[in-house]
């Protein structure tokens, strides 16, 4: 037994005429969801795959709850690829169940499991239908339950939200949610960097074949911030003090004015404060943190 | 394993379940039946029997062409030009005018026709002429009719096939018709359920079910349960075909040999009322030497039959099916890894095609001549014995070259299904590419 659900060690991996994975390493705690980002054709399918033993790597481990990666493992990871489909002839209920038998599941388990997910999701009169009379979103919903029917310990969700409406995609984040509540784990690939906001409590990015950053995804956000605060306030324009420096300051339709303020080295926000309380009146005062939005391009910029 | 089996079950029930299996396993006896009737039916009542009218100048000839089917003689007494004028609007559709200077100028025969005359009519009545004349000047040269008479002899042979202890009166036309139909069957079988394997994994490769397969099972079980079920859909349809058009036939054969009878006596009767009364004579002879032949080559044939290796052909029948199917639709299933869509198929179909349809062509050579060199190369190879073995097979096949090829064959498709299963494990997961020939031979060798 680990404390990790997955650890990956320095996994290489080559192809014909390229390097998809370069010394990539990653631990992915237990029950947690873990945003895998990076820009597109960073290597992140390529580790997906190697996770799910679609393709082995050229060097380097991968340890499924402690112990090396084997073929039984298969019937413990939920795997939603990015591109995704069903057979559009074969009917909803016996689609499922064949689905759900090859990931290891007896019949009869198969069919209970599924009656829940179908009064869950409200689609019970879709059992017979042929998979081709379902609009997109619906058929992603089918491919949500199949993922995670067997009731994986690591579900690997590529791209999940794509296709969907906000209302399905509320429910299906309901869903992810709640499966780390029952202590599954997830990992999450996505472009995103809302819904990483929203749901990651760890994020690794990838960029180029190379990890650049992994930790918690607050300690990230933490290490970006860039030590400045935004000041709503009236009354005269503000000037640099001993304690900051005005970044930018521009008026506003109501009369106020917004400024940014950088902190000089070892302030925060109580120090600025302090000395503007003095010259104006703050109506709001915020300090800037890093959105994902800006840690993903920062990083991508910087590791480039 | 358990997987495989998952996928067989799912590739097997889909596919029986589907309308149009269901639809081409009872049209197809259905189709056969009527094209069996369609044949003997056209072969019976639209035997179109054409009237020749016959100017002999030379007066050797008369009732020497015999009165057939298709041709009935009629000789006339008046002159050429006459003739000539009406043939136009005539019952008769050519006329035929022999000079009285035959025997010293044999190329100046000349046929007269409307419509063309057909190559049927000129070298039936080339050969007529040819024998008649023939007998003409052997007489002149001193030699009577009954030598003449005695010299002729009628050689048809019996073939006997030495085997198993005894002797065994072997029929060589019920052989040849066993071993092309089964050769004809395992064809016609490579391609549609190969080509089946062949769509249905571009189609899960494009519809993007492909991604999420394979992360419960291997590629090489995707592709192998694929082939096995279509095997078995395969033999299902087969055995259902062969199960319904034996009763369509026997019922159907009952109905139409009653038929076949009936017209061929009316037949005749309409012959001999049009012919002149000489001819009459000569067309009765020949009625009862020739006669009655659809009642009895029928048992004949099926007397034959009993004479040939029936397990040896059923088992060796059902051996190189799939055996043939196995080779060639490992080879299908790669080609439709490899490509977006069915259009792009074509230009990897021609290498895999070439030696089915090669083996078919070769099939009508091996039947004439089963033991010659081509046709034991041939039935060794793994691409092309699966036809060719089928056609020798009923004329007996030494047992040595069987177990030669029936292990070639497995070691064939061991061959192409690893070979396959290389190129598919890269193939499905490669997307908007056009690929090459120099491609898939790289992805052969690809590490997983």
């Amino acid at each position: 037994m680990s404390e990790n659900i997955l650890e990956i060690h320095n996994v290489v991996k080559n192809y014909a005429n390229h390097r998809a994975l370069d010394d990539v390493s990653l631990t992915v705690p237990k029950g947690v969801i873990y945003g895998l980002l990076g820009p597109n054709g960073a290597g992140k399918t390529s580790l997906i795959r190697i996770v799910n033993q679609i393709t082995a790597p050229d060097a380097g481990k991968v340890l499924f709850n402690g112990e090396p990666l084997t073929e039984k493992n298969i019937y413990e990871i939920g795997y939603l690829p990015e591109e995704r489909g069903l057979y559009k002839k074969m009917k909803v209920g016996e689609q499922l169940l064949y689905l759900a038998r090859l990931k290891g599941l007896s019949k009869d388990a198969a069919m209970d499991r599924l009656k829940e997910w179908f009064i869950k999701f409200d689609i019970k009169t879709w059992w017979d239908k042929p998979i081709e009379d379902l609009s997109k979103g619906m058929q992603q919903k089918i491919q949500f339950v199949a993922t995670v029917l067997h009731q994986p310990k690591l579900i690997i969700l590529d791209e999940p939200f794509s296709g969907f409406d906000p209302i399905n995609a509320t429910l299906i984040k309901d869903e992810i949610l709640e499966l780390k509540e029952k202590g599954s784990t997830i990992i999450f690939s996505t472009h995103r960097m809302e819904s990483v906001e929203e749901l990651c409590d760890y994020i690794a990015l990838i960029n180029k074949s190379k990890k650049v950053l992994e930790g918690k995804k607050l300690d990230i956000k933490d290490s970006f911030k860039s030590n400045t605060y935004t000041l709503n306030y009236e009354g005269e324009k503000v000037d640099s003090a001993t304690n900051f420096n005005v970044l930018s300051n521009q008026k506003n339709l109501d009369g106020s004015q917004t400024a940014v303020l950088k902190a000089s080295s070892g302030k925060f926000g109580n120090d600025l404060l302090r000395e503007i309380l003095e010259k104006v009146t703050v109506k709001s005062f915020k300090e800037d943190v890093a959105s994902m939005n800006d840690v993903f391009i920062k990083a991508v910029n910087e590791s480039n | 394993m358990n997987n495989i089996l998952l996928i067989i079950q799912r590739e097997y029930v889909t596919r029986v379940k589907k309308k149009s299996f269901i639809v081409m396993t009872i049209l197809g006896p259905l189709l056969m039946g009527l094209m069996y009737a369609g044949v003997i039916w056209a072969a019976v009542s639209s035997v179109n029997q054409k009237k020749i009218e016959v100017l002999d100048d030379s007066k050797l000839f008369e009732g020497k062409f015999k009165t057939s089917e298709e041709f009935i003689f009629v000789f006339k007494k008046e002159k050429i030009d006459e003739l000539k004028k009406s043939l136009k609007g005539s019952e008769f559709d050519a006329l035929v005018h022999i000079p009285g200077d035959v025997l010293e100028n044999p190329k100046s025969i000349k046929i007269y026709s409307e419509k063309g005359v057909t190559l049927e009519l000129q070298s039936r009545v080339e050969s007529a002429l040819e024998r008649e004349i023939e007998s003409i000047k052997l007489t002149e040269a001193g030699i009577t009719k009954s030598v003449l008479e005695s010299a002729k002899m009628d050689v048809s042979s019996e073939t006997i096939s030495l085997k198993e202890g005894g002797e065994k009166k072997s029929s060589a036309a019920a052989a040849s018709i066993i071993g092309g139909i089964c050769a004809f069957l395992i064809y016609l079988s490579v391609f549609i359920y190969g080509a089946q394997v062949m769509r249905s994994i571009t189609e899960e490769k494009t519809s993007r079910i492909v991604e999420i397969l394979i992360s419960s099972v291997k590629p090489f079980q995707l592709m192998i349960g694929k082939i096995i079920g279509v095997a078995l859909v395969g033999l299902t349809q087969f055995g259902l075909w062969i199960v319904l058009s034996a009763g369509i036939l026997t019922f159907g054969s009952k109905l139409v040999g009653e038929k076949l009878i009936q017209s061929k006596n009316a037949m005749t009767e309409a012959q001999m009322a049009s012919l002149p009364p000489e001819a009459q004579e000569m067309a009765k002879e020949k009625m009862q030497a020739g006669g009655g032949i659809p009642s009895e080559m029928m048992p004949d044939f099926f007397g034959a039959l009993d004479t040939l290796p029936l397990t040896t052909i059923i088992i060796s029948f059902l051996f190189y099916f799939v055996g043939g199917y196995l080779l060639y639709s490992a080879l299908f299933g790669a080609v439709g890894s490899a490509v977006d869509s069915d259009t792009d198929t074509q230009q990897f179909m021609l290498p895999i095609t070439i030696p089915i349809i090669a083996a078919f062509m070769i099939a009508q050579f091996v039947i004439r001549d089963p033991n010659s060199n081509l046709a034991i190369w041939t039935s060794m190879i793994p691409f092309t014995s699966p036809i060719i073995m089928m056609v020798r097979i009923p004329f007996g096949v030494p047992i040595w070259q069987i177990v030669l090829s029936v292990t070639l064959l497995i070691g064939g498709f061991v061959f192409t299904t690893w070979l396959a299963s290389r190129i598919y494990r890269v193939g499905i997961l490669m997307y908007g590419k056009k690929v090459t020939w120099k491609e898939l031979g790289k992805w052969i060798f690809y590490k997983s």
